[in-house]
């Protein structure tokens, strides 16, 4: 934005970069990765900063990413979605069913799985604006609604077992595959490991063959999210609807349809993860993203997101998710008990909304 | 100035067999400031909603710029130009004041899936709109909650004018404000009078009102009690009149003339 339009008062102190710095919302998220970093650094073997750890702990980063920066968006748009994690699994079985049972290419399985997911999402959004109920109660009554679909779905689909395999061998060859599972850019990989440039096997093939493309899928929703929120319309919508419904409404923004949208992709998102889950395992079972909707909402809180609707940002949740992946996989790589990784989430949520509470304060001048 | 922006005739507004209006003629013209006095329960609440859509008169007639009109929603009022700043302003303090200021009715650039909210035009914008009215904003992505409610009752008008409005309906602007605040908004009124929009200036401080008015009326158990122009009533008149004459005389006789 041009300077040259804050001729300004000569009573106010320039503010500084830092001080503009405060008062974005993914502050918390930047400075706990860089403290998770600096932990890790002393602590964990030197393994896992080198290009496959870094893999390592990104893949589930990115799995619980994409969940999160959903949760994030529906967040700030002043609901919560609880039935993500469920949603994995149902969505899950919805894809697996598709593929094995009904033999569908993936052309019209993932279409279908999120066109499903979608239609959930709007149950959710119709049932919380015609009834005014908090969104907290109704998703939760669909965290255990998908979740037992899921297991009686499964049983029903496979004869009794409540997992579903072969879905690899049933997709085998299948053009879009590549999109949703694998690795991406091996041919790059490749020939950085024959220049030398990266670890590479005595046979010369590089030890890490590619960007995971799930971790693709995270960077490209992260910086789409960001785009929406700060830089069209609707991002203004999703802050307003959040911030203050009535006062929305009152200006002309389409509450209900932005709350519905969001509903949608947080529904979506959990398609996504789950198509990208099942077809790396092969395998869909009930059990899958279980407990994934608190893990995204604390991304998403020490993403900056407030409890209460209205302030976040998506690249918070996209730094969150990050912390956890690192925190997850990083433990192994140290002498500490993984079982730590607990009492880190917790602790870490705790931290983080005391510290949102001082930065919503410092933005709207409270004291 | 001889047709009025808005004219409201004999307007009746019931509910049940409660009679919140009977017969409410009120006017304004482009480039004055109207006020509507009256103390609580007067009436002043339902009738500004009738004025600007919320409610639909039980009787009477509506006419802006000479044609009749029926408004069916605030939706039809604001575009007819008949814009409303109610006491809890519509602002959202966690966002920023552009953003705000443009909320739901965001300028975009591009095209297609490019189509994008235009920052920097809307920054611009909001930053002029505010001096314009004498506020020097900081930085146009300034929080609303940063603001005072001076400011902030400025902000929704500069919205409101800045969106067309031929009208603007200030819901008792100043109630909540300090002294200085008060001043700022009155002087806020009287810059948007001056661009000719009529402003009809709701509020039950006479002081207030003598301030910036051009025409008092004041409403009683839902009925007009009159309209007097500037300069041919006392403030003390108007006190008389919103309160319903005697009561306030003998209260004021025992509180030394304080109110």
């Amino acid at each position: 934005m041009a300077s040259d339009t804050t001729t300004g008062d000569e009573r106010l102190k320039r503010v500084s970069l830092m001080a503009r710095l405060m008062k974005r919302p993914e502050l918390g998220a930047v400075a706990g990765l860089v403290l998770v970093t600096l932990f890790f650094l002393i602590t964990a073997d030197r393994v896992m900063f080198s290009l496959s750890g870094i893999i390592n702990f990104m893949t589930p980063a990115a799995q619980l990413g994409i969940l999160a920066i959903g949760a994030a968006l529906l967040m700030i748009g002043g609901e919560f979605d609880l039935s993500v994690g469920s949603m994995v699994a149902f969505a899950g079985l919805i894809f697996g069913t598709a593929v094995t049972v009904l033999g569908l290419p993936l052309i019209l399985a993932i279409p279908l799985t999120l066109v499903i997911a979608a239609l959930v999402g709007v149950t959710n959004a119709q049932i919380v604006s015609r009834t005014g109920l908090p969104s907290f109660i109704v998703t939760l009554a669909f965290l255990f609604i998908l979740r037992g679909l899921s297991l009686v779905g499964l049983k029903w689909a496979t004869g009794g077992s409540t997992q579903m395999r072969g879905i690899r061998e049933a997709v085998a060859g299948d053009p879009l595959v590549s999109l949703f599972s694998g690795d991406a850019f091996q041919g790059l990989f490749n020939w950085l490991a024959s220049m030398g440039m990266i670890d590479r096997f005595s046979s010369g093939l590089p030890k890490v063959t590619g960007i995971p493309v799930s971790i693709l899928w995270f960077a490209l929703i992260a910086v789409l999210a960001t785009w929406v929120l700060m830089r069209t319309p609707v991002g203004n919508w999703i802050f307003a609807a959040g911030g203050d419904a009535t006062a929305a409404k009152n200006s002309g923004v389409p509450v209900a349809k932005v709350k519905m949208g969001l509903f949608m992709l947080t529904a979506g998102c959990a398609a996504l993860v789950a198509i990208i889950t099942v077809l790396d395992s092969g395998s869909t079972d009930a059990r899958r993203g279980f407990q994934k909707e608190f893990e995204a909402i604390i991304a998403a809180v020490i993403g900056g997101c407030l409890l209460t609707g209205g302030y976040g940002s998506a690249i918070g949740a996209f730094f969150g998710a990050i912390i956890f992946g690192m925190v997850l996989i990083g433990l192994t790589y140290t002498q500490i008990d993984q079982d730590w990784y607990l009492v880190f989430l917790g602790g870490m949520l705790l931290i983080a909304v005391l510290f949102n509470n001082v930065i919503r304060k410092r933005v709207t001048g409270e004291r | 100035m001889t047709t009025p922006i808005v004219d409201m005739r004999d307007i009746e507004k019931h509910y049940g067999n409660v009679i919140a209006l009977a017969g409410v003629s009120f006017n304004v013209m482009a480039g004055e400031c109207h006020c509507l006095l009256g103390d609580n329960g007067a009436g002043k609440s339902t009738f500004i909603k009738t004025m600007s859509g919320v409610h639909k008169a039980s009787k009477g007639q509506m006419f802006v710029e000479g044609q009749a009109v029926d408004f069916d929603s605030p939706r039809d009022a604001m575009n007819a130009g008949i814009a409303t700043v109610y006491q809890d302003l519509a602002m959202i303090p966690l966002m920023s004041v552009t953003r705000n200021f443009f909320m739901g009715r965001e300028p975009t650039k591009g095209k297609g899936p490019f189509k994008r909210f235009d920052v920097a035009r809307a920054n611009q914008v909001t930053m002029d709109k505010m001096r314009q009215m004498g506020i020097n904003l900081r930085e146009p992505d300034q929080a609303v909650g940063t603001l005072s409610g001076g400011e902030r009752q400025t902000v929704a008008i500069a919205r409101a004018v800045h969106f067309g409005a031929k009208v603007l309906i200030l819901d008792e602007p100043t109630s909540a404000l300090g002294v200085r605040q008060t001043a700022n908004v009155l002087a806020t009124i009287d810059r948007v009078r001056k661009v000719g929009i009529g402003v009809v200036f709701i509020t039950h401080n006479v002081r207030h009102a003598m301030a910036v008015g051009d025409r008092f009326t004041v409403l009683n158990r839902g009925k007009t009690l009159g309209t007097a122009k500037r300069g041919k009533i006392t403030a003390e008149e108007l006190q008389d009149l919103m309160a319903g004459g005697e009561e306030l005389a003998e209260l004021e006789g025992s509180l030394g003339g304080t109110i």
